[in-house]
């Protein structure tokens, strides 16, 4: 016998892992980018 | 093509197409899923389940790209030398690893209600778990090349290339072995699913696609950052130790 389940439980947590991992590659590759063209920046400056 | 392996051109055109790409994306992809999740319809025969397609779609589509993409600037580096082509199959390896591992994720996801199991050691789902420790092993490989003679090994660019065999390995999979997995919806020209499902799931694609192309591209403008502060600085402390 087959248990009953929530698709809602699967699709959230596809949507909430989907996101969540996509948005934390854009902050981290931005901050990233950010931080590197500083030091060179700086390098350029000494 | 060649023209844009110019460093200097290719910040020039990053600069604006970064934040271009990185927008649209955005906009795209939360509206496509926004769609997905709360306007298109719950499938006949899967329920509300398919709307997991959204992600798991675009996250395969973006996986198999991003080695396309390591592939396609692995053999610029061996033919062509272009000064860009390493920094641009580095910059790929992080998103194309990030979409292949929540395709993975989104995959079990969906086959829990609909197979009743998590995962199948099946052509499609084995031969996409491959692909993630290709992607780990390349991106392990290219930091030893990078640390031990400043990315002057090829070795990483001869792996990118045989790599790329697993791709049509995993497109075909579903019609070479018997899967759990169905058959591609969506081939070249024609589409066998409902434009209800069809449209969300193309503006879904793109968007993933312009937010894929953003982050390499920011990827690509931090290492080369790096490899002029490198380059600055090393220069400098040739010059001090001259004098």
């Amino acid at each position: 016998m087959r248990e009953a389940m929530d698709p809602w439980t699967f699709v959230v947590a596809s949507y909430a892992i989907g996101v969540g991992a996509t948005a934390a590659m854009i902050a981290w590759s931005l901050l990233s980018m950010k931080r590197a063209e500083k030091r060179r920046d700086e390098a350029r400056k000494r | 093509m060649h023209g844009f392996a110019n460093p200097a051109r290719f910040l020039r055109i990053a600069r604006w197409l970064m934040p271009l790409c990185m927008v649209a994306g955005v906009a795209l992809a939360m509206g496509a899923l926004g769609w997905g999740l709360f306007e298109a319809p719950a499938e006949r025969l899967q329920g509300e389940t398919v709307r997991i397609v959204y992600l798991h779609v675009p996250s395969a589509w973006l996986g198999m790209a991003g080695w396309m993409g390591i592939a396609a600037a692995s053999f610029s580096e061996l033919v062509w030398r272009h000064p860009l082509a390493g920094i641009a199959a580095r910059a790929c390896a992080v998103p194309g690893a990030l979409f292949t591992a929540v395709c993975l994720v989104t995959g079990s996801l969906w086959g829990r209600p609909a197979w009743g199991t998590w995962w199948v050691w099946d052509g499609r789902l084995t031969s996409m778990l491959v692909l993630l420790f290709l992607y780990f092993g390349w991106m392990a490989l290219s930091q030893a090349s990078e640390a031990s003679d400043g990315g002057h090994n090829k070795t990483p660019a001869i792996f990118g290339l045989v790599g790329a065999v697993n791709i049509p390995i995993i497109h075909y999979s579903v019609t070479w072995w018997n899967s759990l997995h169905q058959p591609p919806s969506i081939t070249m020209g024609k589409s066998a699913m409902s434009a209800d499902f069809l449209v969300p799931l193309l503006l879904a694609m793109l968007g993933f696609t312009l937010i894929f192309a953003g982050v390499v591209l920011a990827r690509m403008r931090a290492i080369l950052a790096d490899q002029q502060a490198e380059a600055r600085l090393r220069r400098k402390a040739l010059s001090e130790a001259e004098f």
